[in-house]
């Protein structure tokens, strides 16, 4: 690990925090994909039923 | 223009027929501002440095309270169809009716404010400014409340979100409703808060009239 | 997943040219994660193992990677978003609403997200997590914005007739977020004896404007696919909507 200086703490933080912050959106994004194509998957198998 | 003063006068007579709500938003106001003094202690110089902050949040908060009856009745009873269709443009029945709520909210206000200062140490010339303050901001206030209840008249807890929508939005007119009453910036802030405030009404009548149009449809 | 082409009822046909819209635009999908990732690779090898100190504030210059990328974007998505409802109130664009609707949340987070890189930033520059400066106070009104829409979108139960509504607020706070941001540095230079920042001139180096125009473009492209699949997942949702109001129907005729 290369040296942050004195400040190392805000800069990992901010750098963990912004991680956590896409990460968080880019799962949700997914996860609603997902619940949502199966949703309309189930409907429409129950439709074409 | 018979019309328009058709439709004035039965906002008038609708807003005054419930008398007691009007003094209600008096009696709000005036609670409110009067409150802080026990929350920050009773120290003069404090309560004289923050007053004007206080004056306008309470105004602000008495404003939010009226909100609610701007439009919500009338959506209720079926009223604001009819309105709608009338020969007169829904933004001018808009405009009449923000120009009612001003009266019967904003005017009971300032007509109260000079007790609210007095109680939280403002004197002299603190006490013009801030009649003046709430004379020229008021009008902002009144016209971003009316948008936001437009927006929100067809949603059932609308009366729930519409302070969300509206607070950002009245940001500057606290900003330079608070500014005109300190002595030493008031004359830039108070020609800011009427500026702001004629764009607000004149701009408020038409997005308010197409968000309650856009809601009907 | 099938396009509906019987014609019978008006909210369906207006859904039609959304699935096309799905159609075109899904191959664009995964070309738009390679780039993305791509230039997050390069854009963190360059902010932590290629760029200098800078001479005022030495490490914590890395912090303005990922700091002035998600401020650029509070602001970039909100102007999409206003392009949106101007699509939508005078075009009525099907997918200018769902853009509209896709966009609220990405901006609130990266809103949120270049305010607390910044708190983070101001810490050791300023010495405190807030300061009630222009730039930092104009942010957190337009997150307020921002979780205002998102709260008005979650509010209405008919999403057509709340799309017209929202893009009326949107283009409202549209005009307004300049006047918030005048009154704002108004508010704060008469409070402030002089002001704390100021270092940001135009006198960067290049080595570190490069990491920080490939970070810049590396959220962009975020930015700009995952509002393509939340669009996409907004056309299913209300395609789900439309579907179960029809069932609904089907059952009581």
């Amino acid at each position: 690990m290369i040296d942050l200086g004195p400040h190392a703490v805000f800069i990992v933080w901010a750098y963990i925090g912004v991680a956590i912050g896409v990460a968080g959106l880019i799962g949700w994004t997914l996860y609603d994909a997902r619940t949502t194509a199966g949703k309309l998957a189930a409907l429409e198998a129950r439709r074409a039923a | 223009m018979t019309i328009l003063r058709a439709m004035l006068a039965r906002e008038l007579r609708l807003a005054l027929r419930g008398g007691g709500d009007v003094l209600t938003l008096v009696l709000f106001f005036v609670i409110v501002g009067a409150i802080v003094p026990f929350a920050v202690g009773p120290d003069r110089a404090l309560l004289a440095r923050i007053a004007p902050g206080i004056v306008w949040i309470a105004a602000f908060l008495a404003m939010l309270l009226g909100l609610d009856r701007l439009f919500r009745p009338d959506h209720d009873d079926g009223s604001l169809i009819l309105l709608r269709q009338s020969e007169l443009p829904l933004s001018m029945v808009i405009a009449a009716k923000l120009i009612v709520h001003w009266l019967v909210s904003a005017v009971p206000l300032i007509i109260a404010s000079p007790f609210l200062a007095v109680l939280l140490s403002m004197e002299g010339e603190a006490l013009w400014r801030t009649i003046l303050s709430l004379l020229l901001g008021t009008p902002a206030l009144a016209a971003f409340g009316a948008i936001g209840a437009a927006v929100t008249v067809s949603i059932r807890r609308g009366g729930l979100i519409a302070p969300i929508l509206i607070a950002p939005l009245s940001i500057p007119v606290l900003i330079f409703g608070t500014g005109s009453i300190t002595a030493t910036q008031s004359s830039a802030a108070m020609l800011f808060l009427a500026a702001l405030s004629l764009m607000a009404v004149a701009l408020a009548p038409f997005a308010a009239a197409l968000a309650i149009s856009s809601a009907e449809d | 997943m099938s396009i509906e082409t019987a014609p019978k009822l008006n909210w369906w046909n207006r859904i039609a040219n959304p699935g096309q819209f799905v159609i075109w635009t899904k191959p664009l999908l995964w070309p738009l994660v390679i780039v993305t990732a791509v230039l997050f690779v390069v854009g963190l090898y360059f902010a932590f193992f290629n760029s200098p100190q800078d001479y005022q504030m030495g490490d914590t210059v890395r912090i303005m990677y990922v700091h002035v990328p998600n401020a650029w974007l509070s602001q970039f998505v909100y102007g999409v978003m206003t392009v949106s409802a101007v699509g939508t109130l005078v075009w009525r664009h099907p997918m200018a609403d769902v853009s509209m609707k896709a966009a609220a949340p990405l901006g609130a987070l990266f809103t949120a997200l270049a305010l607390f890189t910044g708190s983070l930033w101001g810490r050791p520059t300023w010495g405190t997590f807030w300061e009630w400066d222009g730039r930092m106070t104009s942010t957190l009104v337009l997150l307020f914005i921002y979780l205002g829409l998102i709260a008005l979108w979650r509010a209405f139960d008919d999403q057509l007739r709340a799309a017209r509504v929202i893009a009326v607020f949107t283009l409202v706070g549209a005009i307004n977020i300049p006047i918030i941001k005048f009154s704002v540095d108004w508010w704060s230079t008469l409070h402030q004896p002089a002001s704390v920042f100021r270092a940001d001139g135009p006198r960067m180096p290049g080595s570190i404007l490069t990491p920080l125009f490939v970070m810049f473009f590396a959220f962009t492209f975020l930015f700009i696919t995952l509002q393509l699949k939340a669009m996409h997942t907004e056309v299913k949702r209300r395609r789900v909507i439309g579907l179960q109001r029809r069932m609904a129907q089907g059952d009581r005729a």
